[in-house]
């Protein structure tokens, strides 16, 4: 007989940005919270403390903060026609493991989603008509609009003491910032961050092209700030450790460095690590959540029973669960039927690197969300009459990621070893630059998320199985980019130049990015979606699922903005109304 | 620009009034010795406090899981991959053979942050290593089966073969000509060059990377420091002595933004201390 524990109002399942947020909320709101963390506790004092919290082997190469696929992994394929296999290494994504999750190593680039993509579908039938879209395209719109999202947004923001500048304020177009962006109420929390060399050729050279660069919007902040919760972040040092890193300086927006220190000392709200949650529990009518089951940390099994239950893991963990749980139908690529499961997408990309002889850009410099971007290829901010595809990306110039195992670009037709090698590495080490897109992924009917037949977890559960490739959207667009980075990149006169197109096909081999969604995808009508746009879950009101598994697609930009601000819209919602009258909340 | 960050930036930065910048002592390095090729790693002197833990001294390296024969063939492969030449050492010369060895006896070697479980199958490119194979157990079969092809085909090791035709046998690993049946060439022999870089430019307290090579040839400083002040010196060269972990662990002396650094986040974390009670 497991053991049960005292019931609560609310359980966490994981502990990171979105448990971080509905706990502080809900706890304020007077209800009782516990947090189930399948991972660590750690704090920035003492676990991320100089100088070995900066050791590259450790940490970005032999995944020191990321989930451990021995306990936990997922399976993947390309299609339905193989047979998946386990991702036996983490490599193309890294999910985080332990307090703060993903929040922790992220970079830190922080944006709102353009208006335009939240009427994805329906904006691109209206201008381009219905057959841009494809037969086996399903992206939707998203259910809310971005007027929704902009005071949530907002909030994340000073949450985070986001650094960066407007470009779009009170309906008012400033250049220096992104003029694309949504319109936003106020600027800021803080100032950019000082940007690099490279940044100043790139900014110029886009600008004399006529297009908008703005220094893009950064966690990492340009200088100490109180936030909203009167938690003290300190100021960005530029040390060039941040992704796969965790910050010393107090100075990236995470779990630890905006909401543990008060949630720590709130007495409503209880932490529990090391503690594994295997599956939700329903009751006998199948619509309502009694709670969950775990292992605690010697792996015996505990019932915590729950009025409400929250997903708050990773997007991919959280969709693990519902499938585990039996919550909601699993999606049938073969019938398009089902909903858990369906549409999950990712991030595509298009890269350049860049050659110069004889300059110091001093790439180990910088953060990990120091960017220069532009915006002018991105969503619907280009008129995509006859491109025969729909969506892009943002394109961003960074520094602060160059740290040597992972990062000494050569020429193309240097040889990958020897003296030539070598003598290339010194040569270009500090003497190149990349830029890059972090572009859409649509929804297609092929791809989705399901529980493997074959491969088991550490807990005999059934691995999750990622069926994935890219569809005619991020391929058709990185085609069309190539021909624009082709001229960005001679507009920066490098001594030469490589441009590296999307893959042919998806591969979990080689860092990508760990930006994947949908899954459990919102929506306002329970036959498209998993969740409503308050994050619960159709069939079972009380269980809400958060996280970037709610995406109906990918956008051309970083998550976490929107994740961050889709939590506090649920948190909103669940302390003025739904404690009044629990239901589904329309 | 200046080169100095003012007592108020500083105050600023930290967001706490009560900071003022301490200048490490300086201490001492001895050598330690090293196997043959390999040059020695630097240690601290004496540092430890009265009945702290003492230093390493002079306790020789050994290699832990690579045989004898098996060294041999590691510390000439890795010194072809990265050749000691006009600019600079090169992989033997940085223990990177060491580095390896020490690699495959803990975690990495053993996979013991991999997906273990079966069936073992051939899988896509795209779907990654589905070798039933731990790291350490490809390096042995790997080895073993190279040497059997320079047996083969110049009935001699690999070690004692010319450079020009290590290369050779090297570049046939690497194309996919030469042929293993029981461990993918090409698979050993990309592990082999990703460990060998990373054991080039990894932090020296690995035991590779010795008296900072891989990242004097670059000019890479090393572990973080504080750069706020320094980002926009535009198309200024920057040059340090590289720090290393133990550098600043140790309190050796180091670049004045390494020091600002460290000094910088003990004081971010006594103020959490102080957050946190």
């Amino acid at each position: 007989m497991p053991k049960t524990m005292k019931p609560v109002d609310a359980v966490m399942i994981g502990v990171g940005w979105t448990g971080g947020i509905l706990a502080r909320e809900l706890t304020k709101a007077g209800l009782n919270v516990v947090g189930l963390e399948r991972g660590d506790f750690r704090n920035t004092n003492p676990d991320f403390l100089t100088p070995g919290v900066h050791d590259e082997l450790a940490y970005a190469v032999r995944n020191k903060l990321f989930q451990n696929p021995a306990r936990d992994a997922l399976s993947f394929r390309n299609n339905v026609r193989e047979t998946a296999l386990p991702i036996r290494q983490f490599s193309s994504f890294l999910p985080g493991d332990g307090l703060g999750g993903a929040g922790v190593h992220w970079n830190g680039l922080t944006w709102r989603f353009l208006e335009s993509e939240f009427k994805l579908r329906s904006n691109s039938i209206a201008k381009y008509g219905a057959a841009v879209l494809g037969e086996d395209c399903t992206s939707q719109d998203w259910g809310i609009t971005y007027a929704d999202l902009e005071p949530h947004y907002d909030r994340f923001e000073y949450l985070c003491g986001i650094s960066g500048k407007a470009g779009h304020l009170n309906g008012k177009k400033i250049a220096g910032g992104n003029v694309f962006e949504g319109s936003r109420k106020r600027e800021y929390p803080n100032p950019p961050l000082k940007h690099s060399y490279s940044q100043e050729m790139f900014r110029k050279a886009m600008s004399d092209a006529g297009l908008h660069p703005f220094i893009a919007p950064s966690a990492n902040t340009s200088q100490a700030y109180k936030n909203t919760e009167g938690v003290q972040m300190g100021a960005c040092a530029y040390c060039g450790f941040c992704e796969r890193f965790s910050c010393e300086m107090s100075a990236k927006g995470s779990l630890q460095t905006t909401l543990l220190p008060i949630l720590l000392k709130e007495p409503k709200f209880e932490l529990r690590t090391n503690s594994h949650v295997l599956k939700i529990n329903v009751d006998s009518t199948g619509k309502k959540a009694t709670g969950v089951t775990y292992l605690d940390p010697s792996g015996n099994e505990v019932v915590q029973p729950a009025d409400m239950v929250f997903l708050t893991a990773f997007s991919l963990n959280n969709v693990h669960l519902l499938l585990l749980s039996g919550i909601g139908k699993p999606y049938d690529p073969a019938t398009g039927t089902g909903i858990i499961g369906k549409n999950y997408t990712y991030q595509a990309g298009t890269q350049a690197t860049l050659f110069y002889e004889g300059k110091h850009f001093n790439q180990y410099m910088g953060a990990g969300s120091l960017s220069m971007g532009i915006d002018d290829y991105n969503g619907d901010n280009f008129d995509h009459s006859g491109l025969d595809f729909i969506g892009g990306g943002v394109i961003i110039q960074s520094t602060g990621s160059a740290r040597p195992i992972l990062y000494h670009p050569v020429p193309k037709g240097t040889p990958r070893w020897g003296a030539a090698w070598k003598a290339a590495v010194a040569k270009y080490y500090n003497s190149s630059l990349g830029f890059n897109a972090i572009a859409s992924s649509q929804a297609y009917r092929g791809n989705y998320l399901d529980l493997d037949p074959t491969y088991k977890n550490e807990q005999g559960q059934p691995l999750m199985r990622m069926t994935f490739d890219w569809g005619k959207h991020e391929r058709k667009y990185s085609d069309w980019l190539l021909g624009r980075f082709d001229t960005m990149a001679k507009s920066l006169n490098p001594q030469s130049y490589t441009l590296n197109a999307l893959s042919e096909h998806n591969s979990v081999v080689g860092y990508q990015s760990t930006h994947n969604n949908g899954g459990a995808i919102m929506g306002t009508d329970p036959a498209h979606s998993a969740v409503n746009t308050y994050m619960q879950v159709w069939d079972v009101p009380n269980v809400f699922s958060m996280g970037a598994s709610a995406f109906p697609q990918n956008a051309g930009y970083n998550p976490t903005g929107t994740v961050g601000a889709l939590a506090y819209r649920t948190a909103e919602a669940v302390t003025k109304r739904y404690i009044k009258n629990p239901g589904l909340l329309t | 620009m200046s080169d100095h960050v003012s007592r108020k930036d500083f105050v600023a930065i930290i967001g706490t009034a009560t900071a003022a910048v301490a200048v490490p002592t300086a201490a001492g390095a001895a050598a330690v010795p090293a196997p043959a090729g390999m040059a020695p790693m630097e240690m601290a002197a004496n540092t430890a406090q009265p009945g702290g833990m003492a230093p390493l001294g002079n306790e020789p390296e050994a290699y832990t899981y690579f045989t004898e024969p098996e060294a041999t063939f590691i510390e000439a492969a890795v010194e072809r991959l990265i050749p000691t030449d006009d600019h600079g050492p090169g992989a033997r010369s940085a223990g990177v053979a060491f580095f390896i060895d020490q690699q495959l006896l803990g975690a990495f070697g053993t996979a013991a942050k991999t997906y273990r479980g079966g069936p073992w199958g051939v899988g896509t490119p795209m779907q990654g290593y589905q070798l039933r194979q731990t790291p350490a157990e490809v390096y042995r079969q790997g080895i073993a089966a190279t040497e059997a092809y320079c047996n083969k085909t110049y009935q001699s090791r690999f070690a004692e073969l010319t450079a020009a035709q290590q290369d050779d046998v090297l570049k046939g690993l690497d194309a996919g000509t030469i042929k293993f049946d029981i461990v993918p060439a090409k698979t050993f022999f990309e592990m082999l060059l990703q460990n060998t870089v990373e054991g080039f430019f990894a932090d020296p307290q690995y035991g590779g990377n010795r008296n900072k090579a891989g990242w004097k040839l670059i000019g890479f400083p090393g572990v973080a420091a504080y750069y706020a002040d320094k980002i926009t010196d535009y198309n200024k060269a920057y040059n340090v002595t590289p720090v290393s972990i133990a550098d600043v662990q140790q309190g050796l002396p180091v670049a004045e933004g390494h020091q600002l650094m460290h000094h910088m986040a003990m004081e971010n974390a006594k103020r959490l201390d102080e957050v946190n009670q």
